[in-house]
C-alpha cells in the first residue's frame, strides 16, 4: 500500500474559501468571539497555567492536564490565519473517510530538512513517512521526522500571544510592535536586533533582508548551539571560504570517520546511512566497504565500524594530523606524538589504495583543525567531487554564530538594544554559559519571542508569540545537499499562532499577508518561470523543487592553510559536549517519544549522564548512577554517572539538550543541563574537568540492563574473509531441529505467509524503526518510573550487545520485534485464546479477549510481549488523541500487547487487492519499522512466493532464526552480520 | 416400661442400652424374631448392625455411574469445543490435542463422582428431614452421645404390645420406652 | 476379628510397634469425650487467646481488603511484576496455599484408607485448614489477572461472543483442578461433620444453638442405615480424594512445566510439588495443632504420638524434596542445555541466590533435627521447625518463579525483580483471612471428630475392644 502513496495537493480553491472556515468552526467561533467568553477563557487560563512544577510522575502530568487542554482547543478558534486547507469544502479527489491522504512536506532540524510524506486521517496528521523522491530521505526517515508529529500535538506548546504573561490579541501585538519600532526608524533602527536560529529558508531569508533594508542600522544574528561552527571555521582555514560538505558513501570503499556519527545523527544521516548500508550489504556481499572510526565517545557509527579507536577529543586532531602527514598532504608537519603508528600506517595505506573511492568524515563537533585536515586529506586522496561534494553553504547567510552572538550580548549589555526580536531558537537556555544571556536580555527595552513552545526564552521575554508548527503553515527549507522543499500545511493551526514569515511581513507591509502568499510570491519572483502555477503545484506535490540541489564547487586549498593549525594541550579529565542523538540541542525535550526512546548505546531513557570509561570510573571511584558534581572552569552542575564501554580514558562525554526547566511537563527536570558548563571558547569540550563524588545516587532508567551475550549464539557474525572461506558458517552455528522431528502434524500455510528478514549488517542502530512503530501503533509512553520498573511498552526494541575488551568493545545491534513463531509458545498457554494464529501465519493478539494472566509473556523466549500494568494510555489529553492511528486499537489497562507485523496495513492491502481482484504485490505491504528504516535492514513480505525479496533473503546462507533450537519456527529471521576488518590491523577486528 | 415424653398414638418401643454389645445382641434377636420395621441408633457406626438391620446400599453404584458421566462430559466438551465449535490454530498444535484434555477429564470425573457420593448418601438417608418421631423421646438426645437405642415400630406386622416388650426386656435395657407419634 | 478384639481388650491403649505413645491418653468414656469436645463450642467460655489471635487476624484481614480494593482501582501494576518477571508473589502465594491445603485431604483421605486410627483426632481441623487454605489460594489467580472481573472467561460456557477457553493451557486445567478440589474437600468435611453436628444439636443449651445445629445436621439420628450410607460415602470420597489431592498439585506444577522456560520445563516437577505440598501442609497442621491442644487442653486427644507421626511424615517428604533439589542440577547438567545450566548457576550464585540457600536451609538442613525424637515430640521445638519449613516452602516457590523468569533466554531482557509493598500486604492479608476463618471454625464447629474418636475408645465394639 505504502509504496504507491496517493499524494494530494491542497486544492487551491479551498484555500481561498474563507466561508468554509466559518462553517467548519461555526459553533466554536460564535462562542469564542463573544467577549464574555474571552473573559471566561482567560480567567480559565491564568498566565502560567501550563507551568506544572510538582514532582508527580510525567504520566500523571499528562493526565492531570486534561481539562485545560480540552478548552485549549477553543482558544485556537479565537483567530484563525486567513487561509485554510479544508479538503471537505470541495472534497479533493480520493479523500475517502477511512483512507489516509499523504501530503509532501519537509521536517527541518536546525534548518536542515528531510523530505517527508505526512499521513493524514480526515485532516489529522498522524504519521510521518519518508519521501522516496527526496534526496535526504529516499523513503526513509530519521527519528526526528518520525517524532515531529508528536511535537505538533505537544500539549505544552505556546498557545496564545501574551505580554508579561497577560493574554493579548494579535492586533494588540501588532500595535505594540509598531509603537516600539516606529521611534527606531529615526536612527535607521540600529537599536533593533533580530536573533534567529540557522536560517536556510530562502523566503524567510528574503523577509529578514527586507526588514534589514527597512531598518538599515538593524542587525541580524543567527545562533544554533549545535550548529556547524567548527565546520565553517575549518572550511575557512582550508579554503578561505565557507562550504557545505556532504559525502557520497555509495561511492566509498573505505570510510574514515574522525569522531563523526554520520550514520545516526547530523544533517543527511538518513541518506548517508542508506548509501553506506547499500555499499556494505549490497549485491552478493563480496565487495564490502570498510569503516574506520576514531571517536571520543561510543556512538552507533563507532559500534558499526570494522575498526574503532577510542581517542580523546583533542587527541583526534593529533591523529588526523599524523595521518594527513603520512598521506603526504603538502606543507604539513607531524604532531610529534608517536601515538598509534600501526593505525596510521594501516589506515593511510588502505586509504591510498582507494584513492578517489574513499572518504574522510570529520565530526561536526570536531575542532576546525580536524575539518581542515579532513578537507586536505580528501583532496590529497582525490576524493573531491567523487565521494566528497562541496557546495555553497545552506544558510542564507553564513556567519560566525558565536562571534555574532557575542556581539549581540555585548550590545545588550551596553544597552544598545531597544527591540530584540527572537525568532525560534532558545538562547536563554542554550547560549554559551559565559554569555549570561538571561541577565543581558533584561537590559533590552522590548523583547519579543516567536517560539513553538513557551520555553525558557519566552518566559524571559516580554512578548510571547506562539509559532506555528511546520505542519501548520507554509514555508520552505533546504536539505543537506541544498534541495529545496516547499512546506505545505496539513492542518489548521491548533492555537493562536503565527509564523516568523508572517510576523516579519506584518512589519514590512502591515497588516501582513498570509504565509501562503508570502511563500508563493517569493517563488513567483525568484523563479519567474512561465506557467508558475504548474511549477508550483508540482513542487508542492512532489515535496521538492526539481534540480534545486546546490551546484558542486571545487574549492582550492589555501597554500598557507597548515600554518594556522595549533596543537591543543592536555591536562586532567577532558569534557566533551555532544548534541543529544534524540533531543538534539534540547528542542525535542518535551517530546515524550524521544524522551523514552532508548539511547543508541546505553539504552538510557528520560536522562542524560556523564559517560566515563570503566577504567576512569574505577580511578574516580564512581559507579553507575552515582551522583557527582561536575566542575568545569568554576561552573558546577550535578549529574549522574553512566559507565560506557568504549569511552576513551580520562574523558567524560555529556549530552546537550537536557535539564530544561521550562520545556513542558515531559522535559522539565529530565537530565541535567550541560549548557551550564559550556563556554563560548570551548563549545565542544576541553580539558580540566573536575568530578567530585556526592554521596547520593540517582536512578537512571535503562531498558537493557545486561549487555553481554553470555556466549549465546544470539547474533551471528563473521568477517568477509571468513564468510568467503566458509559460506555456511551460519548453519553450523545454529541448531534448528528438523521439521519432521515432532509427534504432531504440521500446519501448512497455503496462500500468504507473512515473514520478515532483518539484515544485521545493515542495521546501524538509529532507532527510527522504534519511533515509527510507536507512532503507527498508538504505543503509550510510560514515564521514567515505569521504565525503571521494567515496563517500557516499545513493541520493537534494538538490543545492543558488547563483546571483548570493555575499553574498546565490539558492539552488535539486533532489532527484536515479535518473531511471529509458527509454533508460538505464547499461544499454547493462553487460557482464553486471546492470542492465536491467523490463516496467514500471524501471531494475532486479541486485546478484547485478553484477561491479563501474562503467562504468554513468561513463555515468550524473546520477551517481546508488553503488558499494560497500569493505565499507561493517555485517555484525557485532547491533543494526543488527534495523533492516534484510527486503524489500530488503543489498548487499555490489564491487557497484553505486542508487535503485529502492522496487521492493519496487511489487511488494508488485502482488501485493496480483493477489490482489484489480484494478489498483494511484493512490497505493497510495508511495516512501519521497515518503511522508516534508512538502511533497508528490515524486509517484509509473503515468504510463500519465492520471487519476493523477503523469500530471497531468507534463502541466503546468512539467514538464521533466533533461538532456533527451541523449535519455535519464527517468521522473523536475521541475516548474520558481516564485517570487513583490515587484515593489517589486529586491534578490535 | 416407661412412657416417653411424648403423646399421641404409639410410634414405637425404644430400648435404651449403654453399650454396643447388648444393642447388637438385641437387634439380632429382634431380626430373628422376624421383625422388619426396626432400627438401631448408635452414637458412632457399629459395623455389626449392617448385617442385621435390613436395607440395601446403592451408593457405590451411584458413584461409579456419576464418575463415568463426568469423564464423558469432560472429554466430549473439550473435543467438541476444540474441533467443532471453536477450531483455531493455537501455536501450530493440531485441533485434537488429546493429551491436553486428560487433566480436565480426570478432574470432572472426580467432581461428579464425589457429588454423587455426597448427595447420594444424604439423599438415601432422606435428609434433610428435621423432624422424626424418635425425637419425641427426650432421652433420645443421648443417642448422639453415649446411649444406644433399638426401636421397633408399632406398624410392624409382628408388633404386639406385650410380646415385643418382653422380647426387648430380655436384654435388660436401661429403660424401655414407649415413643408416641407426636 | 475376635482375636484382634481380644488383644485389644487386654491392652486398650493399643501400643503400636516402635512407640508407646497412646492415641488417647487417660481413661475416657463416651460421655466425657463428647463433653470435652462439644463444650468447647457450647459451654466453655472462649479463652482470651482466641480473642487476641482473632484481633490480629482481623487486622490483617482488613489490610487485605484495603489492598485488594486499591489493587482493583489502580491495576495489577501495583505489584512488583514487570517484563520479564510477569509472575511473582501472587502465584507464589497461590502455590503455597494450595500446597498447605494438601495435608488436610491427605490426613482425612489417604490415612483413612490406610486405616490409620490416629488421624481421627486431627482430621477434622486438618480438613478445615484445607478448605480455608484453598479459599486463600483461589483468590490469588483472580487477583493477579490484568482484568480480574473477566475471570469467568476461563470457563467454557455458551456465550454471544462465541469464543471458548483454550484447553491446552494449564491455567484452564488449574481452574478445574482447584475448583474440584475445593468442592470435594468441602463435601468431605461437611459429610464427616454431620453426626457431630447432631451431638451439638442434642446438647444445645439454647433455642438458637439448637436450631442452628439442628438445621446443619439435616436431622441426623444415628440410625444404622444413616451410618451405613455415611460410611460408604466417606470411604468412596476418601478413595476419590486421594488421586485428586495428587492431581491438584500436579496440575499446579504443570503451570510451570508446560512452559519452555529453563528451570520450569522439567518432568520432575509433579512429584516434587506434591511432596512439597504435603511437607508444608503438615507443617501447618502442627502450627495449628500445637497451640490448639494447649489452649483447649486437648493434650489427651491430640497426643505426643500425633505430633510424632506428623513430624515423621514431614521428615519423609522433606527427604523426597532434598532428593529433587539434588537431582535438578544433575538433570540440567546431563541435558547439556546451556540455558538450563545457566538457570541452575544463577539460582546458586545469581542476584537472588539468597532465596536458594535459605530455601535449602529451611527445607533440607534444619528439618534434619526431626531425626531426634526430642524434636519430634517436644511441642515448642516442633512448632519452631514447622514454622521454618512453612517459610522455606514459600520461599522455594518464590525462588523457582523469580530465578527462572528474571534471567531467561535473551540477556537483553534480563532484569532484577523488586517486590512492592502491596505484594507483601496481600500475602500477609491472606494469612489474616485464613486465621479468621479458622478461629471461627474452632469457635462454632467441633474441631475434633467426636464420633470417630468414640470408635477409638476401648469397649467401642460389641464384646469390647475398639475398631481396627
Amino acid at each position: 500500500m505504502k509504496t504507491e502513496q496517493t499524494r494530494d495537493l491542497v486544492p487551491l480553491e479551498a484555500l481561498t474559501d474563507a466561508a468554509a472556515r466559518k462553517r467548519y468552526w461555526r459553533s466554536l467561533e460564535e462562542l469564542s468571539d463573544s467577549p464574555e467568553f474571552q473573559e471566561l477563557l482567560h480567567t480559565e487560563f491564568p498566565p502560567n497555567a501550563t507551568e506544572f512544577l510538582d514532582e508527580v510522575s510525567r504520566r500523571r502530568f499528562i493526565q492531570l492536564a486534561a481539562a485545560s487542554f480540552g478548552l485549549a482547543g477553543l482558544t485556537a478558534c479565537t483567530r484563525q490565519p486567513p487561509e485554510k486547507i479544508l479538503p471537505y469544502v470541495n472534497p479533493p479527489e480520493n479523500a475517502i473517510p477511512g483512507h489516509p491522504l499523504y501530503f509532501a512536506t519537509a521536517v527541518p532540524v536546525a534548518g536542515v530538512a528531510e523530505g517527508v510524506l505526512v499521513e493524514t486521517h480526515l485532516g489529522r496528521p498522524t504519521k510521518v513517512e519518508g519521501n522516496g523522491e527526496h534526496p535526504a530521505s529516499l523513503g526513509a526517515t530519521s527519528v526526528h521526522s518520525q517524532a515531529s508529529v508528536l511535537d505538533l500535538y505537544d500539549p505544552d506548546r505556546a498557545k496564545e500571544i501574551s505580554h508579561l504573561g497577560v493574554w493579548q490579541s494579535w492586533e494588540d501585538f501588532q500595535l505594540a510592535l509598531m509603537q516600539s519600532l516606529t521611534p527606531l526608524r529615526s536612527g535607521k533602527g540600529e537599536r533593533f536586533r533580530i536573533l534567529t536560529d540557522t536560517v536556510t529558508s530562502p523566503s524567510l531569508g528574503a523577509q529578514i533582508q527586507a526588514v534589514l533594508a527597512m531598518f538599515p542600522g538593524a542587525k541580524w544574528y543567527q545562533y544554533d548551539p549545535a550548529g556547524r561552527h567548527s565546520a565553517r571555521a575549518g572550511a575557512l582555514t582550508a579554503f578561505g571560504r565557507d562550504v557545505n560538505t556532504y559525502y557520497r558513501f555509495d561511492k566509498a570503499d573505505v570510510v574514515l570517520a574522525l569522531d563523526s556519527d554520520f550514520l545516526a545523527c547530523g544533517p543527511g544521516s538518513t541518506r548517508f546511512a542508506h548509501d553506506f548500508a547499500n555499499r556494505r550489504a549490497g549485491g552478493d556481499r563480496s565487495n564490502m566497504n570498510r569503516l574506520y572510526s576514531i571517536e571520543s565517545s561510543m556512538t552507533s557509527t563507532g559500534g558499526k565500524a570494522d575498526h574503532r579507536l577510542p581517542l580523546r577529543y583533542a587527541e583526534i586532531e593529533l591523529f588526523a594530523r599524523d595521518l594527513a602527514a603520512s598521506l603526504g598532504v603538502a606543507g604539513l608537519t607531524t604532531s610529534g606524538s608517536q601515538n598509534h603508528p600501526e593505525w596510521i600506517s594501516a589506515v593511510s595505506r588502505d586509504l591510498m589504495a582507494h584513492r578517489g573511492a574513499c572518504v574522510v568524515v570529520p565530526g561536526l563537533h570536531q575542532s576546525p583543525a580536524v575539518h581542515a585536515l579532513a578537507h586536505a586529506m580528501n583532496s590529497a586522496l582525490g576524493n573531491d567531487g567523487k565521494t566528497v561534494i562541496y557546495t555553497d553553504p545552506l544558510e542564507v547567510q553564513s556567519t560566525d554564530q558565536i562571534a555574532s552572538l557575542r556581539e549581540l550580548v555585548n550590545d545588550m549589555d551596553a544597552g544598545r538594544v531597544d527591540v530584540l526580536l527572537t525568532l525560534g531558537g532558545n538562547p536563554v537556555y542554550n547560549a554559551p554559559q559565559d554569555f549570561d544571556f538571561r541577565a543581558r536580555l533584561h537590559k533590552v527595552k522590548t523583547t519579543i519571542r516567536v517560539g513553538l513552545h513557551s520555553d525558557e526564552t519566552s518566559v524571559e521575554c516580554q512578548w510571547q508569540v506562539p509559532e506555528t508548527h511546520f505542519m501548520e503553515d507554509w514555508g520552505d527549507t533546504r536539505a543537506f545537499d541544498g534541495t529545496l522543499t516547499i512546506q505545505q500545511p496539513l492542518i489548521l493551526p491548533l492555537y493562536d499562532s503565527t509564523s516568523s514569515l508572517r510576523l516579519l511581513d506584518s512589519i514590512l507591509n502591515p497588516p501582513g499577508r498570509s504565509s501562503y502568499e508570502i511563500v508563493q510570491n517569493y517563488w513567483q519572483k525568484t523563479n519567474g518561470a512561465n506557467n508558475f502555477e504548474q511549477w508550483w503545484r508540482k513542487s508542492v506535490h512532489d515535496g521538492l523543487i526539481a534540480d534545486s540541489a546546490l551546484p558542486p564547487l571545487t574549492p582550492q586549498l589555501k597554500t598557507d592553510w597548515a600554518q594556522s593549525l595549533s596543537s591543543p594541550g592536555q591536562q586532567g579529565i577532558e569534557l566533551a559536549f555532544r548534541p543529544d542523538p534524540y533531543l538534539y540541542d534540547g528542542r525535542y525535550a518535551n517530546n515524550t517519544w524521544l524522551q523514552e526512546l532508548p539511547q543508541p548505546m546505553t539504552k538510557l531513557t528520560w536522562d542524560n549522564a556523564v559517560h566515563l570509561s570503566p577504567a576512569t570510573a574505577k580511578q574516580l571511584n564512581v559507579g553507575n548512577q552515582d551522583r557527582v558534581e561536575l566542575n568545569y572552569r568554576g561552573n558546577k552542575v550535578e549529574a549522574s554517572i553512566w559507565i560506557s564501554p568504549g569511552q576513551p580514558e580520562n574523558s567524560a562525554t555529556i549530552h546537550l539538550g537536557w535539564g530544561r526547566w521550562h520545556s513542558g511537563r515531559a522535559g522539565n527536570g529530565a537530565g541535567f543541563n550541560a549548557y551550564a558548563l559550556r563556554p563560548s571558547d570551548a563549545l565542544w569540550g576541553g580539558s580540566g574537568l573536575q568530578i567530585r563524588r556526592l554521596d547520593k545516587d540517582y536512578p537512571l532508567a535503562t531498558t537493557q540492563l545486561h549487555q553481554s551475550m553470555e556466549g549465546r549464539d544470539l547474533i551471528l557474525s563473521a568477517t568477509a574473509a571468513e564468510y568467503k572461506n566458509n559460506p555456511d558458517f551460519v548453519s553450523h552455528e545454529t541448531k534448528q531441529p528438523p521439521k519432521e522431528l515432532t509427534l504432531y502434524p504440521q500446519w501448512n500455510y497455503t496462500g500468504y505467509a507473512w515473514g520478515m528478514s532483518i539484515d544485521l549488517t545493515r542495521c546501524v542502530n538509529c532507532s527510527a524503526c522504534v519511533v515509527a512503530c510507536q507512532a503507527e501503533n498508538n504505543i503509550p509512553v510510560v514515564g521514567k518510573e515505569q521504565v525503571l520498573a521494567r515496563r517500557a511498552m516499545h513493541w520493537l526494541r534494538i538490543d545492543t550487545y558488547y563483546e571483548g575488551d570493555p575499553a574498546n568493545p565490539r558492539a552488535f545491534y539486533q532489532p527484536v520485534p515479535c518473531m511471529q513463531c509458527e509454533n508460538a509458545p505464547c499461544e499454547l498457554v493462553c487460557p482464553v485464546q486471546a492470542t492465536n494464529h491467523s490463516s496467514d501465519g500471524l501471531n494475532d493478539m486479541v486485546y478484547n479477549r485478553c484477561v491479563g494472566t501474562r503467562y504468554c509473556s513468561n513463555n515468550c523466549p524473546y520477551k517481546v510481549r508488553r503488558f499494560n500494568f497500569l493505565l499507561f494510555q493517555d485517555w484525557v489529553t485532547e491533543q494526543t488523541k488527534l495523533q492516534r492511528n484510527p486503524d489500530v486499537t488503543v489498548r487499555s489497562r490489564g491487557v497484553m500487547e505486542k508487535c503485529t507485523y502492522c496487521v492493519q496495513r496487511i489487511r488494508e492491502a488485502d482488501i485493496q487487492s480483493r477489490v482489484e481482484d489480484r494478489f498483494i504485490r511484493d512490497g505493497e505491504v510495508q511495516t512501519a519499522c521497515q518503511q522508516a528504516c534508512p538502511t533497508r535492514a528490515i524486509v517484509f513480505g509473503d515468504i510463500n512466493n519465492h520471487d519476493n525479496e523477503v523469500a530471497k533473503l531468507k534463502s541466503l546462507n546468512l539467514n538464521y532464526a533466533l533461538l532456533a533450537e527451541l523449535n519455535t519456527r519464527p517468521r522473523t529471521t536475521y541475516l548474520a552480520e558481516l564485517r570487513n576488518p583490515n587484515p593489517e590491523l589486529k586491534s578490535n577486528a | 416400661m416407661r412412657i416417653g415424653s411424648s403423646t399421641g398414638p404409639l410410634y414405637a418401643y425404644a430400648a435404651e442400652f449403654d453399650g454396643p454389645t447388648k444393642l447388637v445382641d438385641a437387634a439380632r434377636a429382634v431380626r430373628e424374631a422376624g421383625y422388619k420395621r426396626f432400627e438401631a441408633y448408635s452414637p458412632y457406626p457399629v459395623k455389626e448392625l449392617d448385617e442385621i438391620v435390613p436395607g440395601w446400599n446403592p451408593v457405590p453404584a451411584l458413584v461409579l455411574f456419576a464418575g463415568i458421566a463426568g469423564a464423558g462430559t469432560a472429554w466430549i466438551m473439550q473435543s467438541w469445543i476444540a474441533i467443532v465449535d471453536f477450531p483455531i490454530n493455537v501455536g501450530g498444535r493440531p485441533l485434537y490435542s488429546w493429551p491436553a484434555f486428560v487433566p480436565i477429564t480426570f478432574e470432572l470425573t472426580v467432581l461428579f463422582a464425589s457429588a454423587a457420593a455426597f448427595f447420594g448418601a444424604l439423599g438415601l438417608c432422606g435428609f434433610p428431614l428435621l423432624h422424626h418421631p424418635v425425637f419425641n423421646l427426650k432421652e433420645f438426645g443421648r443417642a448422639s452421645d453415649d446411649r444406644f437405642f433399638l426401636c421397633i415400630e408399632a406398624r410392624d406386622h409382628k408388633f404386639n404390645v406385650r410380646k415385643t416388650a418382653e422380647l426387648l426386656n430380655e436384654f435388660e435395657p436401661l429403660e424401655l420406652w414407649e415413643v408416641g407419634k407426636d | 476379628m475376635t482375636t484382634v478384639a481380644e488383644k485389644q481388650l487386654q491392652t486398650p491403649r493399643r501400643p503400636e510397634p516402635g512407640t508407646s505413645l497412646p492415641v488417647i491418653a487417660g481413661a475416657e468414656s463416651f460421655g466425657t469425650l463428647t463433653e470435652q469436645i462439644t463444650s468447647v463450642v457450647l459451654t466453655r467460655p472462649t479463652p482470651p487467646f482466641w480473642y487476641y489471635t482473632f484481633a490480629v487476624g482481623m487486622a490483617a484481614l482488613i489490610m487485605f481488603v484495603v489492598s485488594v480494593i486499591y489493587l482493583l482501582y489502580r491495576g495489577v501494576g501495583v505489584f512488583g511484576i514487570e517484563i520479564p518477571v510477569a509472575w511473582s508473589f501472587a502465584i507464589t502465594n497461590f502455590v503455597w496455599w494450595i500446597g498447605i491445603g494438601h495435608a488436610g485431604t491427605l490426613i482425612s483421605a489417604i490415612l483413612l484408607l490406610l486405616n490409620q486410627g490416629w488421624r481421627n483426632s486431627i482430621n477434622r481441623f486438618a480438613e478445615a485448614m484445607t478448605i480455608f487454605a484453598v479459599m486463600c489460594a483461589g483468590l490469588f489467580p483472580l487477583l493477579h489477572l490484568g482484568r480480574p472481573w473477566l475471570f469467568y472467561w476461563l470457563l467454557p460456557y455458551p456465550n454471544t461472543m462465541h469464543v471458548q477457553p483454550q484447553f491446552r493451557s494449564p491455567l484452564v486445567w488449574d481452574v478445574f483442578a482447584v475448583s474440584t478440589y475445593a468442592t470435594v474437600s468441602l463435601l468431605f468435611w461437611y459429610l464427616g461433620m454431620v453426626p457431630d453436628l447432631a451431638s451439638l444439636r442434642d446438647r444445645a443449651k439454647n433455642r438458637f444453638a439448637y436450631g442452628f445445629y439442628g438445621v446443619l445436621c439435616l436431622g441426623w439420628r444415628g440410625a444404622s442405615r444413616h451410618w451405613r450410607y455415611h460410611e460408604t460415602a466417606s470411604l468412596l470420597l476418601a478413595g476419590l480424594a486421594t488421586p485428586l489431592v495428587l492431581s491438584v498439585h500436579t496440575v499446579v506444577s504443570f503451570d510451570f512445566t508446560i512452559a519452555i522456560l529453563p528451570g520450569w520445563h522439567s518432568t520432575i516437577f509433579p512429584p516434587y510439588f506434591v511432596a512439597g505440598a504435603i511437607y508444608s501442609g503438615f507443617a501447618m497442621v502442627l502450627i495449628l495443632a500445637i497451640p490448639l491442644r494447649k489452649v483447649y487442653h486437648l493434650e489427651n486427644l491430640v497426643t505426643e504420638r500425633h505430633l510424632n507421626n506428623c513430624a515423621k511424615v514431614m521428615l519423609a517428604t522433606g527427604l523426597i524434596l532434598a532428593y529433587t533439589y539434588a537431582i535438578e542440577p544433575f538433570t540440567s547438567w546431563y541435558s547439556g542445555d546451556t540455558f538450563e545450566m545457566a538457570v541452575v548457576h544463577n539460582r546458586a550464585v545469581g542476584p537472588h541466590s539468597w532465596t536458594f540457600w535459605v530455601t535449602l536451609s529451611c527445607n533440607v538442613f534444619i528439618p534434619q533435627l526431626l531425626w531426634f525424637r526430642k524434636w519430634r515430640t517436644d511441642p515448642k521445638r516442633l512448632f519452631l521447625v514447622s514454622f521454618v519449613i512453612l517459610y522455606g516452602m514459600w520461599l522455594e516457590r518464590y525462588m523457582i518463579i523469580i530465578t527462572s523468569l528474571h534471567r531467561d533466554f535473551l540477556p537483553s531482557s534480563w532484569s532484577n525483580f523488586i517486590a512492592s509493598p502491596w505484594d507483601v500486604s496481600v500475602l500477609v492479608g491472606s494469612i489474616g483471612l485464613f486465621v479468621v476463618c479458622f478461629l471461627l471454625f474452632v469457635r462454632f464447629l467441633p474441631m475434633i471428630s467426636i464420633f470417630e474418636m468414640r470408635e477409638l475408645l476401648p469397649f467401642s465394639r460389641p464384646g469390647g475392644g475398639v475398631e481396627k
